[in-house]
């Protein structure tokens, strides 16, 4: 429907009233009769043993109902967080899983790790008593750098000796072996992909209730997918079964991947509700538990070769990773660097052989897992860092020696497991090279050089593989879970809309994209229309929104009921109108009947669907309500061009990005606002992780140096010039609506991106991100003393 | 945060008693620092002695520049007088913080709290002002005496800052990037008469001089006059963000900017 709120329409953000005017509803909002609150006490060393804890005194501190430790979990046999994806080794061994209770049992393994629960009458009551709990550890030595994980003398868990979770591989060694003795050149590249630490808006929250009436529990939580968590908190916390547990994740105020998993702190309110008699335990983390404590992302050590022949041509690429896991596997923290990462290492390019080994490994750290973009980020930065070095190497443009590389048939099978369905790299890449004005590069270069700063240019090719994921695929790579979405479309007897999503918004704008395509497909007022998700009591199971399926999986099952609707509207809509349904039309919210002029809105349609008065309900069910699973064939592939310019002041180091384009090929658009939204957002945690954010643990101490915003430093609006977007089009052909992903694309292209434009400033090969001013400064001391 | 009484003065005098009275009592002013700091547990005074009501704030420009205690960073930083008399520390002003603490912030409070990465004491020491307390006057060469630390007695009250007017003067800030607070910040000054000044935040333990740059810009108040001029590393803060090595070097290219942009 052409009425402004359709599909392609700028559509403002129907959630953001509330939001912006502080009429949200986030978990912490939310106070139940006779709430309590929890306060956690956390692990002071990187690694050590308990020897005791005495609770006794803060159990007798003012206001506290309760106080549990490992002892008190193991007592009721409440199970550990898992990881819900098994790796295996390339020597066909399993994932080595160490146990992950939900208060320490014996050891702690990071700073922060939760050790013990005070429940009180008030948030400052608990933590007073916090502090009076007494206990007693055996320190031990730990490992917190990736680089030294592997056969360290710090033993994370007993049931991996050398820290090595796993040893897994991909692809083709002897074809790929055979490639670089071929190859006319091979370039060689060390990368680290430093640590993040989320950051979302809000800090994880949660609210645990035990109703002793009923037996029955409920936990509100900051939740990605709550559905997910009801079943991991049923299934193998064995806290209830699945009937008797209700997850409500009300507004969640952004998640990055970091609230998809099941925490411990979440698991631990609900559980304890029941062991305090039925009162509600709410938590919310405090900024610094959010560093410590929240799961993180990337960090990754990476030795890379890329093998091309005498024309230039890639004909093989060879990757070793050590990938962190920190100090237990969070709940997706294995397809991380395994199957979202190295089957996305083909990037744009034709190559024939790609061998990958990953070692995962323990650190005494805080846990590991996705983080917007989850191995692609990590993926793109290696081919792109590498393809740029191999261009520079050979002394070819570095476009057209992309271009040169390009896919340019689909499908493309990769060596890589991954099947290309859609795209015209070389269309995003003209296009960007205009918007970036690529040619003038050269005078801009010379005038910041007269002002004697430092101007480089970087490119960054990027594809990802998102909409995740096609269940039976996924399910043979070691998934625990399918990723399907699930939606329910209800229509009221006056034709106004609900749509039950298993997706769930955390930012995204789902109420207003989602409702955007039940407009245009009913042609009904776009305010007729209401997106209910995340809960677990109203939605059907749904497998909830990460990596970038809200769109490509989330709305094609809504468009599936959407069908079913109209269908079933097309019966209704025939038998009241006395004709053959086959002769019913639908367009712009009308039905008619071919060749005459009979016709019916809508909201008459539904009205008569549930009034049932005028056909029968023998041969149509009243009502006009329908359900839809969708299971995606494929996955689907956004690429784009990414192109950036640098300035550096080598007076001091600093880094200004001057210039930024992105032009991306999402296939067909909802809400070109909110994906340009999207976008801008993904590249600022993208120049971000490249110039500001990275967590350092002290090596000596275990401790997190980064701790808090006067340590760790995120990306401010003013640290990232106005971006210029362009978009190409190739519609997806798995999904009906030809949707592609664009919530993580911005984070996956831009690092890659901001340090080619880096290294070029500075001419060299590498600079470790966060290419802060310190570090900039550093590598241009020895260049200044060799050039005096 | 624990609980504490509450007073809110009307004079000096009755502030000076207040903490007098007091266990374990704070002055504050802007509260920029002291709340954030009870929140985190990390103080916990018996008593607040609130500043506020003294309503001691305005700006006097005569022989000198007299900038009663209570005036907020914003006021200071948009005082059409100030900028005519001293641009470089209208400026100064303007860049501390963010906007709330810029209308909160006091230049009183700040200087008592004598942060070492704080903006105001790299002023106070290098245009050489006196502070006015509520018993006496001190020069700011005598005031800033170390991190956190000045030559306050307990409770006695910063009332006036009285600032020389300078020929001309400037401040350049390197942030932390993460904090925003100076990393290295220095107040560069050409006196009416006398002595060049330069004045480091941020860099050390707390605000310092640097006699060797003064020396050099007494003779050519110009940024060239500091090439090959630095300070050694040795004393120098070291952290994750930056080494005593690279904060030295970033003194030499603030002070060049300050004199720059001296004004």
């Amino acid at each position: 429907m052409d009425n402004g709120t359709g599909i392609g329409a700028r559509v403002k953000r129907k959630e953001d009233q509330r939001f912006i005017t502080g009429k949200g509803n986030y978990t912490d909002d939310i106070n139940l009769p006779k709430q309590t609150y929890a306060y956690f006490v956390r692990s002071p060393h990187a690694h050590a043993a308990i020897r005791s804890i005495d609770t006794s005194k803060a159990k007798k501190m003012p206001g506290v109902v309760g106080v549990f430790t490992g002892e008190d979990v193991a007592a009721d046999k409440i199970g550990g967080l898992i990881c819900g994806w098994m790796i295996h080794s390339k020597d066909g061994s399993p994932m080595k899983a160490g146990p992950h209770p939900i208060l320490a049992q014996g050891k702690v393994r990071y700073v922060g790790d939760h050790v013990a629960v005070v429940v009180a009458e008030t948030k400052d009551l608990a933590k007073a008593a916090a502090h009076a709990v007494e206990v007693h550890y055996d320190v031990l030595p730990h490992v917190v750098d990736v680089a030294d994980a592997m056969g360290h003398k710090a033993q994370v868990h007993e049931v991996a000796p050398d820290n090595r979770v796993f040893n897994w591989s991909i692809g083709d060694e002897a074809a790929t072996d055979e490639a670089f003795k071929r190859a006319a050149h091979v370039t060689k590249i060390d990368l680290v992909n430093n640590r993040l630490i989320p950051n979302a808006m809000e800090p994880r929250a949660a609210i645990g209730y035990y109703d002793t009436g009923q037996d029955h529990y409920t936990l509100y939580t900051t939740s990605q997918n709550p559905h997910v968590a009801r079943l991991v908190i049923s299934a193998f916390h064995g806290l209830a079964p699945e009937h008797k547990l209700r997850v409500i994740a009300p507004d969640v105020g952004g998640g990055f991947g970091s609230k998809i998993f099941i925490y411990a702190e979440e698991v631990v309110c609900v559980w304890a509700s029941k062991r305090i008699g039925g009162r509600p335990i709410k938590w919310t983390a405090e900024r610094t538990e959010s560093f410590l404590a929240d799961a993180h992302g990337r960090d990754h050590v990476t030795h890379a070769e890329l093998a091309m022949d005498a024309g230039g041509k890639i004909i093989g690429f060879k990757v070793h990773t050590k990938a962190a896991m920190g100090a237990y596997l969070s709940t997706f923290a294995s397809c991380v660097p395994t199957y979202l990462y190295a089957t996305l290492l083909s990037g744009q390019y034709n190559i024939p052989a790609i061998y990958a080994e990953v070692d995962a490994l323990y650190t005494n750290t805080a846990p590991v897992d996705a983080y917007r973009g989850a191995g692609r980020p990590e993926a793109t930065y290696v081919v792109e860092r590498i393809v740029e070095t191999a261009a520079r190497e050979l002394k070819m443009d570095p476009a057209e020696f992309r271009r040169k590389n390009f896919v340019t048939q689909f499908p493309h099978q990769t060596p890589v497991i991954m099947c290309y369905d859609a795209g015209d790299y070389a269309a995003a890449l003209d296009k960007a090279l205009d918007i970036a004005d690529a040619k003038g590069f050269a005078a801009r270069k010379a005038d910041a050089a007269k002002k004697g700063k430092l101007r480089g240019i970087g490119y960054s090719a990027y594809i990802e593989a998102c909409g995740i994921a096609p269940s039976a695929a996924i399910g043979s790579l070691g998934a625990g879970v399918g990723l399907w979405e699930s939606a329910e479309v209800r229509v009221n007897p006056v034709g106004t809309v609900e749509v039950l999503t298993g997706s769930h918004s955390h930012g995204q704008g789902h109420e207003t994209t989602f409702a955007q395509l039940v407009s245009d497909r009913l042609g009904i007022d776009i305010n007729n229309v209401s997106i209910v998700h995340g809960d677990t009591d109203k939605v059907q199971f749904g497998m909830g929104t990460y990596g970038s399926r809200s769109g490509a999986v989330g709305m094609t099952a809504i468009a599936k009921a959407l069908d079913k609707i109209e269908a079933k509207a097309k019966r209704v809509a025939a038998a009241v109108m006395e004709a053959s349904a086959d002769d019913v039309e639908f367009k712009n919210g009308t039905f008619t009947v071919k060749g005459t002029d009979k016709k019916m809105a809508f909201g008459e349609v539904a009205l008569s669907a549930y009034v049932a008065h005028k056909f029968n309900s023998a041969e149509i069910e009243p009502g006009l309500k329908e359900a839809a699973f969708h299971d995606p064939s494929n996955f689907v592939f956004p690429a784009g061009v990414h192109v950036c310019e640098v300035e550096i002041d080598p007076d001091t180091g600093v880094t200004e990005v001057v210039n930024y384009t992105a032009v991306d090929d999402f296939g067909n658009i909802i809400n070109p606002m909110i994906v340009e939204g999207q976008v801008h957002g993904g590249i600022v945690q993208g120049i971000g992780q490249a110039l500001a954010e990275g967590a350092v643990y002290d090596k000596d101490s275990g401790q997190l140096l980064t701790g808090s915003y006067m340590d760790y430093q995120m990306p401010r609006a003013a640290n990232v010039p106005s971006f210029k977007l362009g978009f190409t089009c190739t519609p997806c052909p798995s999904n009906p609506l030809g949707m592609k992903g664009c919530g993580e694309a911005g984070a996956i292209a831009s690092p890659a991106a901001v340090m080619n434009a880096v290294t070029d400033a500075l001419g060299v090969k590498d600079v470790s991100m966060p290419a802060t001013p310190h570090t900039v400064w550093k590598v241009l001391q020895p260049m200044k003393k060799a050039a005096e | 945060m624990e609980n504490f009484n509450y007073h809110r003065p009307a004079s000096v005098a009755d502030a000076v008693n207040a903490m007098k009275a007091a266990k374990d009592g704070k002055l504050m002013s802007g509260g920029m620092t002291l709340i954030p700091t009870m929140k985190q547990g990390l103080a916990s005074p018996s008593d607040i002695v609130d500043l506020g009501g003294l309503k001691n704030t305005g700006i006097t420009v005569g022989a000198t520049v007299v900038i009663k205690a209570g005036t907020t960073h914003a006021e200071v930083a948009g005082s059409a007088e100030l900028k005519k008399a001293i641009p470089g520390l209208a400026a100064l002003a303007g860049g501390i913080g963010d906007p709330h603490v810029r209308h909160r912030g006091t230049i009183g409070g700040s200087i008592a709290n004598n942060d070492p990465a704080a903006d105001y004491p790299s002023a106070c020491l290098g245009l050489g002002a006196v502070i006015h307390t509520s018993s006496r006057k001190i020069p700011a060469d005598a005031f800033f005496t170390g991190m956190f630390s000045t030559a306050l007695e307990e409770g006695e009250v910063v009332t006036a800052v009285e600032f020389p007017i300078p020929k001309k003067c400037g401040y350049a800030k390197f942030p932390n990037p993460a904090s925003l607070y100076a990393m290295v910040g220095v107040f560069a000054a050409q006196p009416a008469d006398g002595a060049a000044r330069v004045a480091v935040t941020g860099a050390g333990a707390g605000v310092f001089r640097v006699p060797a740059m003064e020396a050099a810009l007494s003779k050519d108040f110009s940024a060239g006059a500091l090439n090959g001029v630095s300070v050694p590393a040795k004393d120098l803060n070291s952290d994750i963000h930056a080494s005593a090595e690279y904060r030295a070097h970033l003194i030499t290219v603030m002070a060049k900017r300050a004199v720059e942009k001296a004004k």
